[in-house]
């Protein structure tokens, strides 16, 4: 199988154009049917598959660093009578279970940067449904701000898998329109037992969508909305956008090669080896110097972004992620002090978004994360958010012999204490101290130092430190026992410790997705010769195993 | 005579389902009447509201012997439930319930299926009512404003029969699609109707004939496949009103048939042999047969698109679980079942049209347009014999199937009535010679003045072999003025 690529520019999209007018952009939803990512499915009256969202992520991404004057964005279908019709059945019907589950959870990532977007990029999204919108149709509408549903007695918006496809409106939609639209629970249950959905007036007193357009209202009424929220933006207008310029990417048999950061697979040991470089020197003298895809916390952010996303798509069996540093501790902490200086400025305010937001996307990625924070390394700032997202981190005390470099350091940075939060909406170190809300304030206290092993250990920033007589074969050995463990008991494992404390909207989505999806996902009355999704186009009913489980 | 068979006139609304003894769907039929009368009075044929019109009334579902003519106005005309006999025993003939006895309740899987076809059916309807409002002030002949009228009724009461199965069979929601299909409104830019065809004008007789001769009988193809359902009271309906489609058939084929007929005579008469000398044949009052072909493309083409996709998983959904037949799926030897065996469709791949086997099941929206680029067929020859015989070197084509698409696997390219694969750009420069042009509709425009002598018949038309109810062809169709 060809590799699945997450990087693309507007010049190549087969599925989304985008326009513009002053502060409000336009997103246009085309999918071509005949460019699927993999063959045998046609991508027919606007349904997905992963190749639609990662041109979706993508046009989010742009609009975001590139359009500082869009403070609207609304989202379209250019197909008449139709908005979006989910994602594509027979691509589902077709796919492993581990592509469906990697591409709803890229999906929902994608619906999340939406949300973000409105909620902090001052970029609000609009949805105009002209047309049908089901299921997955129907849930991109709901990542938006506010839903316009046009009033032509047959566009409808509809949740319609469990009776059409035995399956969930997974990437979220169950849980987003009792969570973020508020639909009362017993109308949501018929809502997502009825096929054809809801249209007009009642779309509107089920609060599936905010208002109903009659067409001869609807493009001024679209435009009036979305000046309306451009005009509570607090994007600066006359700013000019960061091209996001192509990454330089060098892909051999053994790994990956960016600018700031390297992938080294192992295969026969099942893992690979995942080095974040910090930046050569200090940051721009000033704000105006740092705005390219070139300042090293975007590009950083954008290469560590592809790294995680190819091991997800393409390098399933790589089920241990190591994760290192390397560099000067001090270049880091000096940009996370530029990030925190100019923090008011819309560019900078993206950076760090984006650093969330791929934090978060390695929270959620179903690999065992092991940090080694050995001399040389620049665990500091924003780069010690991957040893706390780690599952495990190790520590070397003192010096290899040989080895004329300052021993191994840990720092923190202010980013550490609110830059960052997760899914949860806690801090990585809150969420790490749980039980212990003392230690967030102790560590807190070390802002800018070196904190080598001892200190680490003590502040419990590390989970375990090896001196150099034990470093090589603990190491080894738990890389090794972590590579023997059941693939699904360690992801179960995984998913449930790293999220304590609070549940919030985005947590459950990932875990209901998570737990009920793939499980239906993996039941004979989905997937099996009989079942819903491998029978759908066929007009064959699926037949079902009722004993209820 | 069997049970159901005779019409009861007692109450507000005539019909064989005995109503009298069924208050729910009485009550509901009978909220909704007024509603009726009111769209009708808006929507309906326009200037004629109280106009004598020589139409056929049911008095019976018996095939033989169901009609009475009289004089009505048509605020008054008899709308009615008939549904035909019900056939004791009968059987689902198809896929996955076939054998099992037909259903006389919708089965609650199904609900969603059946409400979704019933609506879209019934939407069509008032549409054609809609389209053709005007027509009636410039009507060739007394005897084609009755034809129009007729027609109009009778979709009327086509309506009726949809909303009937809406308020009996699914309750709330019935009721609400009911009060929908009155309030959508052909060609609205807010409320338009369902379907694209049902949303273009009709904007002259010529347009009239070609859409009740093309796109009425898309109407009956898909009553046919109705017809076939599982669901009986649904295949009763739709049998009933196939014997009323049969004369929307009549009138659009015998109406482009008497403009053939009447071109040829005059372009006999006037020494005419090239039908492309247009001045000339347009000089003599009537249409010349090239701009008769560019109108069979257009109805032909835009009436395709009514059939959906050729490749549809609502189309086999529709077929596995008994609800929606093939056209005369009862007479069709094979198992019924069509899990096994594929069809051959033509599709649209990297810009060529190709034909492939596709899963029968999958491709029934294609057969059934196939069996209807037949039937539209059969009647292409039967014009084409009236050239023949008057000595007129002319023939009309039916134009491929992937010219002009909007819908469908052609709706990506561009192709010639012939079929062949062009550029946006090559397509649009020659689609005069394709399409019906602006100087087309302004010369058939200009013909359509009315006639409302009894007897008498516009330049453009021969008169009708016979009379309606074998009426003499002096008869006065429509009384305008003593009403
Ligand atoms: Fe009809
Ligand atoms: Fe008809």
């Amino acid at each position: 199988m060809s590799r699945i690529d997450f990087q693309t520019e507007p010049g190549r999209y087969r599925h989304w154009r985008l326009r513009f007018d002053g502060a409000v952009a336009e997103l246009l939803m085309d999918v071509d049917p005949a460019a699927g990512l993999f063959e045998g499915y046609e991508l027919k009256l606007n349904s997905y598959d992963l190749g639609v969202d990662i041109e979706l992520s993508d046009a989010i991404q742009r609009l975001r660093f590139e359009h500082p004057e869009v403070g609207a964005v609304v989202l379209r279908s250019a197909k008449e009578n139709v908005f979006c019709a989910g994602a594509n059945i027979r691509m589902l019907g077709k796919a492993t279970h581990g592509h469906k589950v990697n591409f709803c959870k890229f999906t929902n990532e994608t619906r999340c940067s939406i949300e973000d977007a409105t909620e902090h990029s001052g970029q609000t999204w609009i949805c105009a449904v002209n047309g049908t919108a089901a299921g997955g149709g129907y849930e991109l509408a709901v990542s938006c701000d506010s839903i316009l549903l046009i009033d032509d007695r047959r566009s409808s918006v509809s949740l319609p898998e469990t009776p059409l496809l035995a399956v969930l409106p997974g990437t979220g939609g169950l849980t987003r329109i009792t969570d973020k639209r508020r639909v009362r629970r017993d109308r949501a249950d018929v809502f997502c037992s009825t096929e054809e959905g809801v249209r007009g007036k009642r779309a509107v007193e089920w609060r599936l969508v905010d208002e109903v357009v009659p067409p001869s209202a609807w493009e001024a009424r679209i435009r009036e909305r979305a000046d309306e929220a451009a005009a509570r933006s607090d994007r600066p207008r006359a700013a000019t956008g960061v091209a996001l310029t192509p990454l330089t990417r060098r892909f051999t048999d053994d790994g990956v090669a960016y600018g700031f950061v390297t992938i080294a697979c192992d295969r026969a040991a099942g893992r690979a080896t995942v080095t974040v470089a910090a930046p050569a020197g200090p940051p721009p003298a000033t704000l105006e110097a740092a705005r390219s895809a070139g300042f090293w916390p975007l590009q950083a952010a954008r290469e560590l972004d592809d790294a995680i996303l190819h091991l997800r798509a393409n390098e399933p069996a790589l089920g241990l992620l190591v994760l290192r540093t390397e560099g000067a501790a001090a270049q880091v902490l000096a940009h996370d002090a530029f990030l925190e200086a100019h923090q008011g400025d819309w560019f900078i305010r993206e950076v760090r978004l984006y650093w969330k937001r791929l934090l978060k996307r390695i929270d959620m990625t179903s690999r065992s994360l092991v940090a080694l924070v050995e001399p040389g390394s620049c665990f500091a700032g924003t780069l010690a958010e991957l040893a706390f997202a780690a599952d495990r981190s190790v520590m070397l005390d003192g010096a290899r012999a040989g080895d004329n470099r300052p021993p191994a350091a840990l720092a923190l940075s202010p980013l550490n204490f609110g830059a960052y939060p997760m899914a949860n909406g806690l801090t990585r170190l809150r969420a790490r101290f749980w039980g212990e809300p003392d230690s967030v304030g102790a560590a807190q206290a070390r802002i800018g130092a070196a904190i080598e092993a001892g200190e680490a250990d003590a502040l419990g920033l590390v989970t375990m430190v090896f001196d150099e007589t034990d470093w090589d074969d603990e190491v080894r050995i738990m890389l090794e026992e972590r590579a023997s463990f059941s693939p699904d008991a360690l992801t179960g494992m995984e998913a449930n410790l790293r999220f304590v404390g609070p549940e919030t909207m985005e947590t459950r989505i990932f875990g209901r997705l998570t737990a009920w999806q793939n499980w239906i996902f993996q039941r004979a009355n989905a997937v099996g010769e009989t079942g819903a999704l491998k029978l759908y186009g066929t007009g064959v009913q699926p037949s079902y195993d009722k004993a209820r489980v | 005579m069997p049970d159901g068979m005779n019409v009861d006139y007692d109450g507000l609304i005539p019909n064989n389902v005995d109503l009298a003894s069924d208050a729910r769907v009485k009550k509901a039929l009978e909220t909704w009447h007024p509603g009726y009368i009111d769209w009708w009075k808006d929507m309906g044929p326009d200037g004629f509201q109280e106009a004598l019109v020589y139409l056929r009334t049911a008095v019976s579902v018996d095939p033989k012997g169901w009609a009475k003519f009289d004089y009505v106005r048509m605020p008054e005309y008899k709308w009615g439930i008939l549904l035909a006999p019900r056939v004791e025993g009968r059987l689902i003939g198809f896929g996955s319930h076939k054998g099992e006895p037909a259903w006389q309740e919708i089965p609650g899987e199904y609900r969603g299926m059946l409400r979704r076809l019933m609506v879209i059916q019934g939407d069509t309807e008032p549409a054609s009512v809609e389209q053709q409002r005007h027509l009636g002030k410039t009507a060739p002949s007394l005897y084609d404003m009755r034809n129009l009228f007729q027609v109009n009724v009778e979709e009327g009461r086509h309506l009726w029969a949809m909303v009937y199965l809406l308020q009996k069979y699914l309750g709330k929601d019935g009721r609400e699609e009911a009060e929908d299909l009155l309030r959508r409104r052909s060609g609205d830019a807010d409320t338009p109707r369902m379907l694209g065809a049902f949303n273009e004008t009709t904007p002259d007789w010529v347009s009239f004939f070609m859409f009740t001769f093309f796109t009425d009988r898309d109407g009956k193809m898909q009553l046919e496949a109705l017809a076939q359902s599982g669901f009986d009271p649904l295949s009763r309906t739709c049998r009933f009103m196939l014997t009323e489609e049969a004369h929307h058939m009549f009138v659009g084929e015998t109406g482009v048939q008497r403009i053939i007929e009447r071109t040829c005579e005059a372009m006999k008469a006037a020494g005419i042999e090239d039908p492309g000398d247009t001045a000339r044949i347009r000089a003599l009052g009537v249409v010349d047969l090239p701009a008769l072909q560019r109108k069979v493309n257009l109805h032909f083409s835009l009436t395709l698109d009514l059939f959906g996709s050729e490749v549809s998983t609502n189309a086999a959904n529709a077929y596995n679980s008994g609800v929606k037949g093939r056209y005369r799926e009862d007479k069709l030897d094979d198992d019924h079942r069509l899990l096994d065996s594929t069809y051959p469709v033509l599709r649209c791949r990297d810009g060529a049209i190709v034909q492939e086997a596709v899963p029968a099941l999958s491709a029934l929206n294609m057969r059934l347009r196939d069996d209807y680029v037949a039937d539209c067929q059969g009647g292409v020859n039967r014009w084409n014999k009236v050239m023949e015989k008057a000595g007129i070197a002319f023939r009309l084509t039916l134009p491929h199937v992937a010219f002009n698409r909007r819908i469908g696997e052609f709706s990506a390219i561009e192709a010639d009535p012939e079929g062949r694969v062009m550029d946006a750009g090559a397509w649009a420069a020659n689609r005069d010679r394709w399409l019906p042009t602006g100087d087309d509709n302004l010369y058939v425009t200009g013909l359509m003045r009315p006639v409302d002598t009894a007897g008498a018949y516009a330049s453009w038309i021969a008169p009708p072999k016979v009379g309606i109810d074998n009426k003499p062809g002096h008869f006065e169709y429509v009384k305008l003025w003593d009403a």
